[in-house]
């Protein structure tokens, strides 16, 4: 396996006031890697994801792209953002555009792409998560897992290099919540390198190549999801697979 | 009649009071718009003192503009202004300029909070979504909030019109020669008040319920069609190999 690294957390670590919600995070992403951010709600799957992207300042700790240290106030903050894009779990559209427009938005002015080069980028995402033929409806007269495949196109048409998830699916109607996995799977065959926060525990077993398993926001178990879905080490994760009805 | 002999004289008290009213509240939208976009600047407690600094102090300034213009009458505000002015510091307004002033400050005292509160319920989910795309906080305002929040606040810009339109008649102690200012000259030497002022009121309805159909109309443009087309074209074209795509893959 290619075991370039492309993103590298070193001792992360986060505090709300005095609550420690990332304690010493530390591991490596590498290039087609799709890792699965497993553990209960409140674990801090989503804080750690928000560090990724600096929608949160890490209290300490570092990030490596490419082995080139990030921090907030980088004056190409934004040209890194571009490239690990995000899905979130409410979608995050903007309300007042359609989808075309909420795909070409951003590779206007941060990639400064003209219009026609944007829109036509766009297509070629929005086709392939099946949303061509809706460019022209806006946000709030789409389903919820037709928002979220507008919302993986958007992020995929700034070509990013790793793309963050965070419970792309959690906000789904049951029914929808596979159109989405799929989308994903096929990015996860693509090569894509994902980071991706879910409770989706057929897929991290099916697809990613490693599964972390953070508790109280610390890594307590990191491994092939073989692993860690059928010999987990840890009592804790052995209970939250239990309560995900992985283990009986 | 009261009308016909003097239609002429309402009609141009009519016209002055448009007049001042849309060019003030059009200038007030555009100063409520500047204060609040500022107020709303959050607070980067990342970011150093002493850059923090001057923008608490331009904040604190401009909150003081705000509580002034909306706490105190616009009548005593156009008198301060016109009269005030001319005899403490000798400044000679023209009437015309410090009743464009009065209404379009006072409309920007109340617009401020109204944009900043109006940028505050975006929710923050959209403005997140763009800084993760890569877009700054000038770019998120822009493209992403503002034009959200001039949509929403459409109906309170509406309010601020209606409310020019009437009370623009305080200016007649400015002589201004509004609306009410005709009023009150046909009526003072006619004694025909019941008639002048029935004749004012519908005038004054008219004007207003023609604003509030102008916004309505505004909005219904800006929301666009209820509905959305497929573009089965696109599709076809897009699907069926038509059009080709050439993506570099990236290694
Ligand atoms: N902005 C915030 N302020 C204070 N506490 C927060 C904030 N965001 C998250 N937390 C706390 O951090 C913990 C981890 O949250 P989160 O990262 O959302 O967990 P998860 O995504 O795994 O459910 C929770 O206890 C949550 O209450
Ligand atoms: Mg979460």
């Amino acid at each position: 396996m290619n075991q370039t690294t492309v993103l590298r957390i070193e001792r992360l670590c986060k505090t709300f006031g005095t609550h420690e919600v990332l304690r010493d995070v530390i591991f490596d992403l590498y290039k087609s890697d799709v890792v699965c951010l497993i553990g209960s709600s409140g674990s801090g799957k989503s804080t750690l994801l928000r560090c990724l992207n600096f929608l949160e300042d890490a209290t300490s700790g570092s990030i490596f792209f490419w082995g080139e240290e990030v921090s907030r106030h980088q004056v190409n903050l934004a040209e890194y953002r571009a490239k690990v894009g995000m899905v979130f779990q409410n979608f995050n559209l903007f309300d007042h555009l359609n989808v075309m427009k909420n795909c070409t938005l951003a590779m206007q002015k941060v990639q400064k792409l003209g219009r026609e080069e944007a829109e036509e980028r766009a297509r070629f995402y929005l086709n392939k998560v099946e949303m061509l033929p809706f460019i022209n409806a806006k946000p709030h007269q789409l389903s919820g897992g037709q928002k979220q495949r507008v919302a993986i196109a958007r992020a995929l048409a700034m070509e990013p290099e790793v793309l963050l998830f965070d419970e792309p699916t959690s906000a789904l109607d049951p029914q929808m919540v596979n159109e989405v996995l799929e989308v994903m799977r096929s990015l996860a065959d693509e090569g894509m390198t994902m980071l991706i926060a879910t409770h989706e525990m057929m897929f991290a077993r099916d697809v990613s190549t490693r599964v972390i398993f953070l508790d109280e926001g610390r890594i307590l178990e990191e491994g092939p999801p073989e692993e860690i879905f059928n010999c987990p080490k840890h009592e804790r994760t052995r209970e939250f697979l239990h309560g995900m009805r992985i283990l009986s | 009649m009261t009308w016909s002999r003097y239609k002429s004289f309402y009609l141009i008290g009519a016209r002055n009071t448009l007049v001042i009213s849309f060019v003030s509240t059009l200038i007030g939208c555009v100063i409520g718009f500047a204060v609040g976009i500022v107020q709303a600047i959050p607070d980067d407690d990342s970011a150093s003192k002493l850059k923090r600094i001057p923008l608490k102090v331009f904040k604190a300034i401009l909150r003081g503009y705000v509580e002034l213009f909306r706490g105190t009458p616009m009548i005593v505000q156009a008198v301060f202004i016109y009269y005030g002015m001319r005899m403490a510091f000798g400044i000679h307004m023209e009437m015309w300029t410090a009743a464009f002033i009065i209404v379009s400050i006072n409309t920007g005292a109340y617009m401020a909070e109204t944009v900043r509160g109006g940028i505050l319920s975006i929710d923050r989910g959209q403005e997140e979504g763009s800084y993760a795309l890569g877009m700054t906080y000038y770019q998120t305002m822009l493209y992403v909030i503002l034009p959200q929040t001039f949509r929403n606040i459409i109906p309170q810009i509406g309010n601020n019109l209606i409310i020019n339109i009437k009370d623009t008649s305080v200016l007649s102690v400015i002589s201004i020669t509004d609306l009410f200012f005709v009023h009150k000259s046909v009526s003072g030497s006619l004694y025909n008040y019941f008639e002048s002022a029935t004749i004012v009121m519908a005038i004054y309805l008219l004007m207003t319920l023609g604003a509030s159909w102008l916004l309505r109309k505004l909005e219904k443009k800006i929301d666009g069609k209820k509905h959305y087309d497929l573009s089965t074209t696109d599709t076809l074209a897009h699907t069926s190999g038509l059009v080709r795509y050439e993506r570099q893959s990236k290694e």
